[in-house]
């Protein structure tokens, strides 16, 4: 059987993040620990992140759940660390809007996060996703608000 | 089972992503028969109105249908007066109605409710909140290791400060059916009442009230080839006539004075508001459909491709089934895992062969944690499936299983 369309959605780099994650784990020192679940369908994450003087300096996550789910977390934390918080913020509103199927923001150079673009194409799949992302989001308000 | 059967659901004949679209997410919601489907449009065309208000002929005629359907609904599950039989909109509200107004009547602190690791959410919250509320314990009975209960852990659970046992007849996971009318005797025996979640059960086997003798159950049409928002609550007529209403206004008043008001009597006191008149003429339709081709047919059909399914299943390496291996003590529930490919990326690939399934927890969260998983997949079956619908399956878990090793 042939898989086209699947493949759109399971892309190498992203089978690459789940088999392989990044920032895999717990920091020992962290501002930011939150843990998020995907109520629907099991998926957990918990994210823990360094922010210092408005910069997220180090990333990590943990949790269970799917490859989508799974990768997108390992590159939410690629992509954000090292970066402002505005601009973490400002990537998520990217990424939310290239998983709704909108246009977005192409000026900022979005590394592996641009091979999740075909999730866009899987509605059931957009909310693991952007489980990761939501969490990073919230996380770095509720410091914000501290 | 006649081969025939499938043609009366007009859904399954479309593809679904390029595909002759296999339905096997039945535990979720069945599909719909023509004559149900009918029976709505019918109802809707020619006889809708409000019911037991109207003088008009409508009025009538919509009353007749819905007072038709609980006589309906009171000899498919053999109660003993349709006054045991109120319409709700499905297991969820009622097993509510039975923990608000009876439990919260009748559990005090340090009483205890008793229910199992195999419960649906539906069947778990209701008793916590009422046991948080009351100060009540809510006690759980142990599974034994290949998903079933044993009745030596039933009794070590009930005691004599048991008010309420609650308990699913047919688990939407393990697909195990329990011994319900004996756990009923136990829990009598301590002067507790036994509420059975009749959900699953109810579309796949013969119901018998009288001889389960369990005190409430509670189920919902659209598992059963009805329409959604329907659903049913039984109890013993002494139990319902001692509860209070839940829910207040229209249906179920009788006078209304500016300070104080007296209900109807059994069961429409308990149904608030306009009823849901068009789901109990479409649920009718549905057991009429089910009663035709016979529910001990059915039973026998689930229990065969149970059988089948598991067996072709577990020919796949690195595929685990959980719950009963025994396909005589399971409904047509297969739940399982793929080895090193998540419950969510097998339905993904399924659904892109036309192949429906469910992945996830089955709102059942505490049972995952027992069988220490945070997700399984699930293919439930029902009477319009067959056995190429399970070579389907099949060759759709081997191609999800070949596509995943390809990929990493």
């Amino acid at each position: 059987m042939s898989f086209n369309n699947l493949d759109q959605l399971y892309r190498q780099v992203i089978m690459d993040h789940y088999k392989t994650p990044r920032n895999k784990g717990a920091l020992e020192q962290d501002s930011v620990n939150i843990e998020m679940n995907n109520p629907t369908c099991g998926d957990r994450i918990q994210l823990t992140l360094q922010v210092e003087d408005g910069i997220v300096k180090d990333a990590k996550f943990d949790g269970e759940g799917c490859s989508i789910s799974m990768a997108s977390a390992s590159m939410m934390t690629q992509a954000v660390k090292g970066k402002d918080v505005d601009t973490a913020l400002k990537l998520s509103g990217i990424f939310s809007d290239m998983m709704l199927g909108k246009e977005y923001d192409d000026s900022v150079d979005l590394g592996d996060i641009e091979a999740l673009q075909g999730v866009s194409k899987f509605p059931a799949r957009i909310k693991c996703a952007t489980l990761a992302w939501k969490a990073m989001e919230k996380g770095v308000h509720d410091e914000e608000k501290s | 089972m006649n081969p025939e059967i499938k043609s009366y659901f007009p859904i399954l004949n479309q593809e679904i992503n390029g595909h002759p679209l296999v339905y096997l997410d039945s535990a979720a919601t069945s599909q719909k028969p023509t004559p149900v489907i009918e029976a709505l449009k019918e109802y809707y065309e020619s006889d809708n109105s409000n019911v037991h208000r109207g003088v008009h002929t409508l009025g009538n005629r919509a009353t007749e249908k819905y007072e038709g359907a609980r006589e309906k609904v009171q000899q498919f599950i053999n109660a003993r007066s349709t006054q045991e039989i109120v319409f709700l909109r499905g297991t969820t509200t009622a097993i509510n109605l039975v923990a608000q107004s009876y439990g919260r009547a009748n559990v005090e602190e340090g009483d205890e409710i008793v229910i199992t690791y195999m419960e649906h959410h539906s069947n778990i919250i209701p008793w916590q909140q009422l046991a948080k509320e009351r100060g009540a314990v809510l006690k759980y009975i142990e599974l034994e290791e290949d998903g079933t209960i044993s009745l030596e852990n039933v009794r070590a659970a009930i005691t004599d400060r048991t008010k309420i046992v609650s308990m699913v007849y047919v688990s939407n996971v393990l697909g195990t059916m329990n011994p319900v009318k004996e756990v009923a005797k136990i829990a009598h025996e301590h002067g507790a009442v036994m509420m059975v979640d009749g959900a699953q059960a109810a579309p796949h086997l013969k119901i018998d009230v009288q001889d389960l003798d369990c005190d409430f159950f509670a189920f919902s049409g659209h598992k059963m080839v009805g329409p959604t928002g329907i659903g049913v609550l039984y109890g013993k007529k002494h139990l319902l006539e001692a509860m209070e209403p839940v829910e207040f206004g229209g249906e179920m008043i009788d006078f209304v004075g500016l300070y104080d008001s007296t209900w109807k009597e059994l069961p429409w006191k308990f149904e608030g508001g306009t009823p849901i008149i068009a789901g109990a003429v479409g649920l009718a339709a549905a057991i009429n459909f089910l009663q035709e081709i016979g529910l001990d047919e059915i039973e026998k059909h689930e229990h065969h491709m149970a059988a089948i399914a598991m067996d072709k299943m577990s020919a796949i390496e690195g595929l685990e089934i959980y719950g009963p291996k025994d396909p005589a003590k399971r409904a047509g529930i297969v739940t399982f895992n793929l080895k090193e490919v998540h419950p969510h990326d097998v339905a993904t690939v399924l659904d892109m062969s036309g192949i429906a399934v469910r992945a996830g927890h089955h709102c059942a969260q505490p049972l995952m944690k027992w069988l220490d998983v945070t997700a399984t997949a699930r293919a439930s079956f029902y009477l319009y499936n067959d056995e190429s619908d399970i070579d389907r399956l099949v060759e759709g878990l081997r191609s999800a299983k070949e596509y995943f090793s390809d990929v990493f």
